[in-house]
């Protein structure tokens, strides 16, 4: 929703810290990735601080699992001081940058590494949200290392079997420290969610606010379920043919064709149950009627409403309201119809099907072309500048396949030919976040790409004021090992200050 | 192989595309939006007395019927009531009080076999069984009776150990319960305390361990914490998002329309036109009562439409504007009088007397869709403490009838007292009636 200021300042909602907590390979990444997604996609900027990657940054070269062995003292300091580096990115993200949410991504499994996250919080008037991913079933972990360990770059030079073994060491480094969250003594005063054994069981303690409780709820309805999400628009319409936009026409001959040629992809795909919905408008209930399976119609996945300019031709909306011609393309995203709608409403009334989405497994969605675009720009992290400009061509279909930390798009063209309706950014289009942009309202924005610098000259400035002074950490020099050769690393003992 | 497509036919009333056969419409499944219960579901209720249960079941269910999934409660102490006409004393409810456990376990069996009714025959989706449940004997009985007759189990269960919240509960329902209508509130208060101790020794509160394979959310201390297992399904999710978010910490939602608009003088509906002089009149006058309300940390919400944002800046204090409070669209009659939509559109201003909940007018929408769209203020407002919202007059009559368990033909019904004029502000303050 849009906030106006009447008199007096704007009273802003503190900033979160979302904190994850976990052993390797418990899925951390991935919750942190999707729900930072799904965050920007509904309009609250929100960034991901991948503590790996700082380190990655930091230690060129990774050599093995020695690395994290709670007696290295280097590693230990050069560890801490990653950490403190993301913290400060973090600072300046919420303080500064104009982020509203840090999603702090690392093992954070210690006591002491979660206090001194709390301190800095506490510090900087920041509201602090723990993500704790608890997994035993090793058949869950083993999965997560094949999809996403072993083509990391830390085992870029080893061979798959060694890169498991190393990484099943690691693991186990962190085990001997872990201390879960504790509801009902140490941690009974923090906000945090638990997520046990993939979604199995939750267990949530003190939601502070709005969206904590849909963070909450957002993590309770995804899952790992292998599945195919497919987008495609409605068959071509009669008004397609005649270049009009909105209306409720029905299905030209050619359209009527796609329906059968889309019935018969589907039976190609030889899904198990496929679920399949349409808006409430007839050109894409015609469709899917061709596919002689049951169907849901849903009113929120009708097209956007174009107000005044309903059942005219671009041309005719030029002559009558050459204005508001001129200013859609302008910018595109935020305009909003006289009496009709905008992307950024749209995006508001697509939530529940987004979350609907995310709980189900297959789905065929036979939308509109708008519509398309806010489903799109979810799943493919694309931000409110680009969205109103994706190709959704009729008459094919977009398969979407969850993989690793993203989504795989396949674009299928069912062979019926049909009218072009994408219309391109045109020169006045502003191609920067508007100057209408305000907080909290619904803009999407692209997922920001992680901060991974490690700023060697600039170690002092990121010591937490409960660490002390670090020394600066000297990595020695040595040739990386060949492949498939996993070489236990030497780390000089520099002073004895304890860290994390 | 796949042929052409069928052909289709609009509802006239609620304008919903059905495949239909020479004209008639065709039976045809999965027409609605999202169906959100496939098979029946049971909520079955688990704690000690005085822990929150009715007011949770109850409350529960005028939300699922409110967003359109029929539900209906069964409180077992009711049944017991209606059985054992006079209550004397805890003693009925010791644990070796034989007589008194056979009429208890009659009593659940009997609001059992109406459950099954319910959800079996008079259509109903969810049932919510509101009793303490608090063997893991008795939740075994109510699997294997939801296991026969095919429905979804889910438990609801409230654990709470702070005297002050138990002795609150027991002071504003339970003192005014039949049950003690013969009592002074001190030995009402006194016997209370023996009856939950009945139960105390043969409680046993759903665990992570052995209960791992039941789907059921356990609330403890009134929403501090909470832990979910095995949420199956959409409705339970909906359903666990709720109650998630709501609370008992007390406070007052204020309902009122914006003040009179141009086009309410020319008895128009829709359209987006400003307030007219008494409108203004209206706006200030509203100023002032707030301010007198004196209320702790107010929030206002607005439509987007100038008529409430106008109203809403006589108020002088920040303001949110929501979308969705829009008044509802009247599609092709907005800006009409009712004479001229009678004249130009004879069918649809009949249809809408019909069945004004589900009429939808041509190219805009109908009360089921405002509920639709109206759902995330609704969870908003739970969340909230003192709320202000200024919107129009088909949404509040949604909002109210949320808040008053009107049922969806009463809700479009909802004579608003102000239907001459506007200067009515409706405050709610919730409370709980056993």
């Amino acid at each position: 929703f849009y906030s106006l200021v009447a008199a007096g300042p704007h009273l802003t909602n503190s900033p979160t810290v979302i904190v994850m907590v976990g052993l390797p390979a418990r899925g951390k990444t991935y919750i942190s990735k999707k729900l930072t997604r799904y965050l920007n996609w509904i309009g609250v900027p929100t960034k991901v601080f991948n503590v790996g990657e700082y380190r990655r940054e930091a230690v060129k070269c990774y050599r093995s699992y020695d690395f994290f062995r709670s007696d290295n003292e280097e590693a230990m300091r050069i560890r801490k001081q990653c950490a403190l580096v993301a913290l400060s990115d973090v600072k300046s993200y919420l303080s500064v940058e104009g982020g509203q949410i840090a999603v702090f991504d690392a093992t954070n499994t210690t006591r002491e590494r979660r206090d001194m996250i709390l301190e800095f919080a506490k510090e900087n008037a920041f509201k602090v949200f723990f993500i704790e991913s608890i997994c035993d079933d090793p058949n869950v972990v083993a999965t997560n290392i094949m999809e996403v360990k072993l083509s990391s770059p830390d085992y870029k030079d080893c061979n798959n079997t060694d890169a498991l073994q190393d990484f099943m060491k690691r693991i186990q480094c962190y085990k001997a420290m872990y201390q879960p969250l504790d509801p009902d003594n140490y941690d009974k005063d923090t906000s945090f969610i638990k997520v046990i054994d993939v979604g199995r069981r939750f267990f949530v303690n003190k939601v502070q606010d709005y969206i904590q409780s849909k963070i909450v709820y957002y993590l309770m309805n995804i899952h790992i379920q292998p599945r195919a999400i497919y987008l495609c628009r409605h068959g071509e319409s009669e008004y397609n043919l005649k270049g009009r936009i909105g209306g409720d026409s029905g299905l030209s001959p050619r359209g009527k064709k796609f329906a059968i040629a889309l019935a018969r992809f589907v039976e190609d795909q030889n899904l198990k149950n496929l679920k399949v919905w349409t808006s409430q408008l007839k050109r894409s209930i015609q469709t899917a009627e061709a596919l002689k399976a049951p169907y849901e119609q849903w009113k929120v996945l009708n097209e956007i409403d174009a107000g005044v300019c309903e059942d005219m031709t671009y041309e005719e909306i030029g002559e009558t309201y050459p204005e508001e011609y001129a200013l859609r393309d302008q910018d595109k995203y935020y305009y909003r119809y006289p009496t009709g709608e905008s992307y950024q409403d749209l995006v508001q009334r697509l939530e529940p099907a987004i979350m609907e989405l995310e709980r189900q497994e297959n789905v065929l969605v036979v939308c509109h072309q708008a519509v398309m675009r806010c489903l799109l720009a979810y799943f493919l992290d694309k931000s409110a500048d680009e969205m109103p400009y994706l190709k959704c061509p009729l008459h094919t279909v977009l398969k979407l396949t969850p993989v690793a930390y993203g989504c795989k798009v396949e674009s299928i063209y069912l062979n019926v030919e049909a009218v072009n309706t994408h219309r391109e950014r045109s020169e006045d289009s502003k191609k920067g976040p508007s100057p209408l942009m305000r907080r909290n309202s619904v803009t999407p924005l692209t997922s920001p790409e992680p901060t991974k610098k490690l700023r060697i000259n600039s170690f002092d400035e990121h010591t937490a004021s409960t660490s002390g002074v670090l020394p600066v950490c000297m990595v020695s020099e040595v040739s990386p090992p060949l492949p498939g050769q996993v070489r236990l690393g030497v780390f000089s003992s520099l002073a004895s200050t304890k860290g994390i | 192989m796949a042929t052409s497509p069928r052909e289709l036919t609009q509802n006239p009333l609620k304008k919903i595309w059905m495949p239909c056969n020479n004209g008639l419409p065709e039976k045809h499944t999965s027409q609605r939006k999202v169906c959100m219960t496939n098979c029946p579901t049971l909520i079955v209720m688990v704690g000690l007395p005085a822990r929150g249960k009715t007011y949770i079941s109850k409350k529960l269910t005028r939300y699922l019927n409110w967003i359109g999934v029929p539900t209906k409660e069964f409180n077992v102490g009711q049944y017991r009531r209606n059985f054992v006409k006079t209550y004397k004393s805890f003693e009925f409810f010791l644990p070796d009080n034989e007589e008194g456990l056979k009429i208890r376990k009659q009593c659940a069996l009997t609001a059992l076999n109406d459950v099954r009714q319910y959800l079996g025959v008079e259509g109903g989706h969810v049932a919510v069984f509101d009793a303490t449940n608090a063997t893991r004997e008795r939740r075994d009985i109510i699997l294997k009776f939801a296991e026969m007759n095919g429905y979804k189990v889910f438990f609801v269960e409230s654990v709470c150990e702070d005297p002050e919240i138990i002795g609150a509960n027991i002071v504003q329902v339970k003192l005014c319960s039949p049950d003690y209508m013969n009592c002074n509130n001190d030995e009402a208060v006194e016997d209370f305390m023996k009856r939950i101790e009945c139960y105390k020794n043969s409680y046993q509160t759903l665990d992570e361990v052995l209960d791992k394979d039941l789907s059921f959310i356990k609330i403890m201390d009134v929403g501090r914490r909470y832990l979910v297992n095995q949420v199956l399904d959409h409705i339970q999710s909906r359903i666990v998002y709720y109650l998630m978010n709501i609370h008992i910490t007390p406070r007052s939602i204020y309902l009122c329309r914006h003040g009179e608009s141009e086009l309410n003088l020319k008895g128009r509906i829709g359209g987006d036109s400003g307030l007219s002089l008494r409108g203004k009149e209206f706006a200030r006058c509203l100023g002032k009562f707030i301010k007198e309300q004196n209320i702790n940390d107010l929030k206002v919400w607005t439509s987007q439409m100038k008529r409430t944002i106008q109203t809403a800046e006589a108020l002088s204090v920040p303001y949110e504007q929501w979308k969705v409070l829009n008044e509802i669209d009247a599609g092709v009659c907005e800006e009409m009088t009712y004479e001229e939509i009678q004249e130009h559109y004879p069918l649809e201003f009949a249809l809408r007397d019909q069945d004004k909940y589900r009429y939808r007018y041509p190219k805009g929408e109908s009360y089921e869709d405002l509920v639709q769209r109206l759902e995330p203020v609704i969870m908003e407002l739970e969340r909230q403490e003192n709320v202000l919202v200024i919107c129009h007059q088909a949404i509040m009559r949604c909002l109210l009838a949320y808040f008053l368990d009107k049922s969806a033909g009463a809700n479009a019904k909802i004579l608003l007292p102000f239907r001459v004029s506007v200067n009515v502000c409706i405050n709610i303050t919730l409370t709980c009636v056993v």
